[in-house]
């Protein structure tokens, strides 16, 4: 039961938008955007405790392969799979450096990739448009199946989070998982326990930026338009919040974390001009006061 | 032939010799101990066979194949566990999480240990040696919530887990009650007694006499003597070591 009423809860909570007119339906598809994104940085980060601000660099490889690849008329579930391949292999490449440092200096080296990325982006004009980005990107559509209006769309995304949610789930209860939070909790009783810091972090990586490939590539046609300037450090910064903000290697902490963070400056809009300062006020609250994110409001709520 | 050889093994920090060309064997089945004033390079000696450090000179052989300068994860594998002097657990995990990701990467292959789900005989394997070191009434808690002792009899049974050919304890006595002490010197003869192979670094000289028959003595990083515990005593060379001149 106790594991029902949360799963129940979830279902009812994810189709609930399918009631909503456009605009917050929009924000909604957003939201499972940044949930899935979330998902990927709190496997790289929450459990395998290796930092990554280029998240954003990540999510950009699946818009972009979705974007380029629809333009020569492939499906856009070939797009979301190469995005997510692509993914996987910077993840696989920019976790190197995790080998030979950590913490800020990791911080440091992954920011640096996130500015590379947008960099090609902005001016490799002949394959990404530059500064113009690509416009008029298609939804996916199986022959007469159409996933074109909002609420299809809405619908299609829920799929692949579904997806994702679960393949993350499955991971996050194998032994990887529990690999993953060895190397996070002790690095070197890790290593004593025959533990491969090499080929895990590598694979915490690679996992989750190729989530990261997923989240883009399901981004990209949402407002059927994207350019370089969505992939700054900015958002990848704001992955981070999602995830620091929701309870780092908890499985809840991105969906709180993502609602959270797309839906605060939403509600706190009607307050105009001031909502940016209440929003970073709420922010440096919540941190002082709830350190292991909001997971942990919960935790007290059911007594554990 | 020895089943751990230590061969003139050397480690440098900087221009301080934390150890210099130390040698020694340890057969299979043996209990040896080691013992050493403080700063004498037991630990070190540790370090460098487990491949938490890297040796800068000399050789490590196990059952009779070259592993120095081999990574930790990969010593761990061939089946070298050990211990830690400040106890080294897995904090925000289960005493049963503990257990179990001490053996989860001894065998098998990095997908076999996705794809494989199962790990009943793990379990089985994990309870019993918690019920043999008296916390599988703990085996729900985090480990960080554990007592110290119980935190100490965890990384013992962390060590065991694996089932390793060779098991370095790095004072497994320091800071444990008296009782606790008869516990473990009692679990250290049984299992040695089934054929587990130890090596001990230990302060307790009362416990090391009665447990070891034979020890080898570190002093600022060489191997000043070698011997039964009678041997060592009388060893004129290690009073002079202990209490100086």
């Amino acid at each position: 039961m106790r594991r029902l009423l949360p799963l129940g809860a979830l279902v009812l909570g994810a189709l609930l938008p399918l009631a909503f007119e456009q605009y917050k339906l929009y924000v909604a598809s957003l939201t499972l955007v940044y949930l899935i994104l979330a998902i990927g940085l709190n496997l790289t980060l929450g459990y395998a405790g290796q930092i990554s601000l280029g998240h954003a660099a990540f999510m950009a490889l699946g818009s972009y392969a979705v974007a380029i690849l629809g333009q020569r008329g492939l499906p856009f579930e070939v797009g979301l799979a190469v995005g997510a391949a692509l993914g996987f292999f910077w993840g696989l490449v920019v976790g190197f450096p995790a080998l030979k440092v950590k913490h800020h200096y990791l911080a440091m080296v992954t920011l640096g990739f996130n500015i590379i990325v947008f960099l090609v982006l902005r001016n490799w004009e002949s394959l990404t448009g530059g500064s113009f980005g690509i416009s008029e990107i298609a939804r996916p559509a199986w022959g007469p199946i159409s996933f074109k209006s909002d609420r299809a769309y809405y619908l299609y995304m829920l799929g692949w989070a579904a997806v994702v949610v679960t393949s993350a789930y499955w991971i996050l209860t194998s032994r990887w998982g529990r690999a993953f939070r060895a190397i996070r909790e002790n690095e070197m009783r890790a290593e004593v326990v025959g533990v491969s810091l090499r080929n895990y972090k590598l694979m915490a990586f690679a996992i989750g930026a190729a989530y990261a490939g997923i989240g883009g590539a399901l981004f990209a046609p949402l407002l059927s338009y994207i350019d370089p300037g969505a992939y700054t450090l900015d958002r990848s910064i704001q992955f981070l919040m999602m995830v620091v903000m929701g309870g780092l290697g908890r499985f809840e902490g991105p969906f709180i974390g993502a609602v959270l963070v797309t839906v605060l400056p939403e509600i706190l809009r009607a307050s105009e001009g001031l909502y940016l300062i209440i929003y970073a006020l709420a922010v440096i609250l919540m941190m002082l006061f709830m350190p292991k994110g909001l997971v942990a409001l919960w935790d007290r709520a059911l007594g554990n | 032939m020895p089943l751990l050889e230590i061969r003139d093994l050397t480690k440098h920090f900087f221009h301080f010799s934390a150890l210099s060309t130390v040698s020694l064997g340890v057969e299979p089945g043996e209990l040896l101990g080691i013992i050493g004033p403080n700063g004498s390079g037991k630990t070190t000696l540790f370090n460098c066979v487990t491949g938490v450090l890297r040796p800068s000179g000399g050789q490590v052989r196990f059952k009779g194949e070259d592993i120095t300068g081999l990574s930790a994860d990969a010593v761990y594998r061939r089946g070298i566990a050990r211990t830690f002097q400040l106890i080294q657990i897995f904090p925000e995990m289960t005493v049963l999480e503990n257990m179990l990701m001490a053996a989860q990467e001894r065998k098998g292959t990095l997908l076999g240990r996705l794809l494989r789900r199962e790990e009943a005989e793990e379990t089985d394997r994990a309870t019993g040696l918690l019920e043999y070191l008296g916390i599988a009434s703990v085996k729900e808690d985090r480990a960080s919530n554990l007592s110290y002792g119980q935190q100490k009899l965890l990384d013992f049974g962390m060590a065991l887990m694996p089932e390793p050919e060779v098991i370095l304890l790095d004072e497994p006595l320091a800071g444990v009650n008296p009782t606790m002490i008869n516990n473990l010197v009692g679990h250290i003869l049984a299992l040695n007694a089934q054929g587990y192979t130890f090596v001990i670094i230990e302060h307790n000289m009362e416990v090391v006499m009665s447990l070891c028959r034979r020890i080898v003595v570190l002093s600022q990083g060489e191997r000043i003597a070698e011997g039964t515990p009678a041997e060592v005593a009388d060893n004129p060379l290690v009073l002079d070591a202990y209490f100086g001149r």
